[in-house]
């Protein structure tokens, strides 16, 4: 098994792991324990909303931002129900309908599978792709704060407050070695009844995946390409390599 | 039809329709709740079970669970039933078929003897009213044995699949993965890797880097990246080395066309796969992955419950007389199988219903980090599942795949059960790790680059 150390050198997958028996020895195996824990965390760690608020408002352009909540209820039937996370409740449907505006772009904070991944990267990728739409003096709704909420949830918000494309930060399916992974998803024109291949996603924002700047400056891009061409989904897709159109990606979204 | 209804006591059951019975009959999981056609209450279901029991099998032929006219699945279903294989069994009930596949006349002949003459919605419908000991039972009166370089299904064998998939394709992070597998016996029923990236440039790269590890080595077993077909069907007419064809398939029409494909497509894949010839003693080249809820999840299920779409996609698949077919069933998430008890109960429904329909089942025990499971309740499924005679499992380095983000067997796990319960790998494979030395990563190295 000489040769076996130098195999990690190779993959960050967990090999050579040694045996007990011809079981996992003790070490390897509290160490997966532990990142399942962290995962699992990670799923059911409650949005945090007020600090959240309190970040984006305390930030350098002072952001305004609004709560809402979907039809959901609780974390299990958030995990039991996406349907219901992919709606905006009634009430808050309401609270949007009476902010509508000729907003260009709505961003969406919402918490998804992992509420870890948004306290972490959302306010810092917003903030710095806020620089630049305020440079391009776009029209931007007020930051909405979603709790139990799914990517399509970002439809019902930008339909409500009239907006021309939502841009949804959400916490992905935590990994093992990844809990705390942030998906951003466009979607130009939002309604209900969007369907998975007529947005954009940019996936892994994380400092260990794909850092603050770098996402921020694909989603700028995307946005710009977005409502100069009137379009998102896999007819923007072409134009950006390390884009990919969320209905072709190879898991579901959150 | 004016449908089925059962009493107990005062209370009389009514369910509309075959599907409707099957779906209020299904064992509890979420995704049947979230279609909205589950059992509404635990006696409901129990009265649905009751009335399933006293179903003839031959209604199954006359009744269908997505009109024929609608969906080409049916067609296959109700155009290659083999009248002659159903006769021995054509007087049961349900509840009666159940009796007679535990007892002593369904013995490992009689029920390969039947299998063309079950309907999947037959085996679904008897599983239903199983216990899991039941289809632990007769899954392993059920043989199933298919040939590549290797020969999988064989009695007191359990193959793997080494599954060395890397989030960037990355040859070297992949060839440390399939080094550290083989060292620990793993690989057998095929060495099988998920590509981050469906080009056939790239499926093309991956497979002449099996193919050259596998030369190099002389290791009794195949290859596939599983790409969707239509990529794979590219690659092999680019001259890439595929000795496998792969598709995930489902039970309905619809299913199929959301992953892109229809059985036309798989027929011209696999006729390219045999005129290719990569082993032309055999004529078992496919492999296909399933899963209970790929069907609502495409919103493509008609109404059906997700375990009988799910048998449905085994009709599917012995169209092709696959060299391997497995459920992947706790990936899909915890909206179709919430918990450890929803996986481990589909997981063995699925392998007594592909083995009893004549497939080759292996099984992707594994789950998501959102579901309510963890590795005790995948050892529990795989010890179970290791009993009822699985062909093969996976082989994932440390049971954590780093490119699709979840946990399934490792290639520990395969060794504790296979030590647990005596049982060998492949023989072919087996007499390979006795008399060949085993690769060293300062070897494959060079590999990469040739």
């Amino acid at each position: 098994m000489s040769s076996a150390s130098s195999l990690r050198d190779f993959t960050s997958a967990r090999v050579s792991l040694g045996c007990a028996g011809s079981s996992l020895p003790t070490g390897p195996l509290l160490d997966f324990r532990l990142a399942h824990a962290r995962a699992r965390d990670a799923v059911h760690t409650p949005l945090d909303i007020r600090s959240i608020r309190t970040e984006l408002s305390e930030s350098a352009a002072g952001l305004e931002s609004i709560p809402v909540r979907s039809e959901v209820r609780n974390r299990t039937e958030y995990l039991r129900r996406p349907d219901r996370g992919r709606r905006l409740s009634a009430e808050d449907q309401a609270t949007l309908a009476a902010r509508a505006g000729d907003f260009e772009i709505v961003p969406v904070i919402a918490d998804g599978l992992s509420a870890m991944a948004v306290h972490r990267h959302a306010a810092p990728v917003l903030g710095l792709a806020m620089r630049d739409w305020y440079a391009s003096d776009f029209r931007v709704a007020p930051v909405i704060v979603a709790e139990g909420a799914r990517v399509a949830i970002g439809d019902d918000i930008g339909a409500a407050l009239g907006a021309k494309l939502s841009v949804v930060l959400i916490g992905e399916r935590p990994g093992l070695s990844s809990p705390d992974s942030l998906g951003i998803y466009l979607t130009w024109q939002p309604r209900r009844g969007r369907s998975d291949a007529e947005r954009n996603c940019i996936s892994n924002v994380r400092p260990e995946g794909l850092s603050y700047e770098a996402a921020a400056a694909l989603l700028v891009f995307l946005c710009r390409e977005s409502l100069r061409r009137g379009l998102s989904g896999t007819g923007l897709k072409a134009s950006l390599s390390q884009v990919t159109a969320a209905g072709s990606a190879a898991r579901a979204l959150p | 039809m004016a449908g089925y209804s059962h009493s107990v006591g005062s209370v009389t059951y009514r369910f509309d329709d075959l599907k409707t019975l099957l779906a209020r009959a299904t064992p509890l999981r979420s995704g049947d709740e979230l279609a909205g056609i589950n059992a509404r209450t635990a006696e409901e279901r129990v009265a649905a079970q009751m009335a399933l029991a006293q179903l003839p099998l031959c209604v199954f032929l006359n009744e269908t669970v997505i009109p024929y006219e609608d969906d080409e699945v049916t067609r296959l279903i109700v155009d290659t039933h083999d009248a002659a294989a159903f006769a021995p069994i054509a007087h049961l009930t349900v509840g009666d078929f159940r009796n007679w596949l535990l007892s002593e006349q369904a013995g490992v002949a009689t029920l390969s003897a039947i299998a063309p003459g079950l309907t999947p919605e037959m085996a679904a419908a008897v599983s239903k009213l199983m216990r899991i000991q039941d289809l632990i039972a007769v899954a392993r009166k059920c043989r199933v044995v298919t040939r590549f370089r290797s020969t999988v299904g064989l009695p007191g064998r359990l193959s793997t699949r080494l599954q060395p998939n890397h989030p960037t394709d990355d040859p070297a992070g992949i060839a440390a993965s399939i080094v550290d597998g083989l060292l620990l016996s793993s690989g057998d029923a095929v060495i099988g890797i998920n590509p981050a990236s469906d080009s056939a440039t790239a499926v093309g790269h991956l497979l002449r880097l099996l193919e050259a590890i596998r030369l190099r080595y002389n290791i009794p077993t195949q290859s596939c990246v599983l790409a969707h077909v239509t990529t794979q069907l590219d690659a092999l007419n680019q001259g890439a080395p595929v000795d496998l064809v792969f598709q995930s398939i489902g039970g309905t029409e619809l299913t199929n066309r959301s992953f892109g494909i229809d059985l036309a497509l798989l027929r011209e894949a696999r006729q390219a796969a045999l005129e290719l010839g990569r082993n032309p003693a055999s004529r078992q080249v496919m492999y296909f992955e399933t899963g209970q809820g790929s069907s609502l999840s495409a919103e493509a299920h008609h109404g059906v419950d997700q375990q009988t779409c799910e048998a449905r996609a085994y009709a599917a698949a012995r169209a092709f007389d696959p060299f391997l077919v497995n459920t992947v069933v706790g990936f899909i998430g915890p909206e179709y199988l919430y918990d450890g008890k929803q996986i481990v109960r589909a997981g063995l429904e699925d392998h007594f219903c592909g083995k009893l329909l004549g497939l080759p089942m292996g099984c992707d025990v594994c789950y998501t980090n959102h579901a309510e499971a963890d590795e005790d309740d995948m050892d529990a499924l795989l010890t179970l599942l290791a009993a009822a005679g699985v062909n093969y499992v996976m082989g994932v380095p440390g049971a954590d795949d780093i490119m699709l983000n979840y946990q399934s067997t490792s290639f520990h796990d395969a060794l504790y059960v296979r030590r647990l319960l005596g049982l060998k790998p492949a023989p072919e494979f087996e007499a390979w790790l006795e008399t060949h030395p085993l690769p060293e990563m300062k070897e494959v190295i060079p590999l990469l680059t040739a």
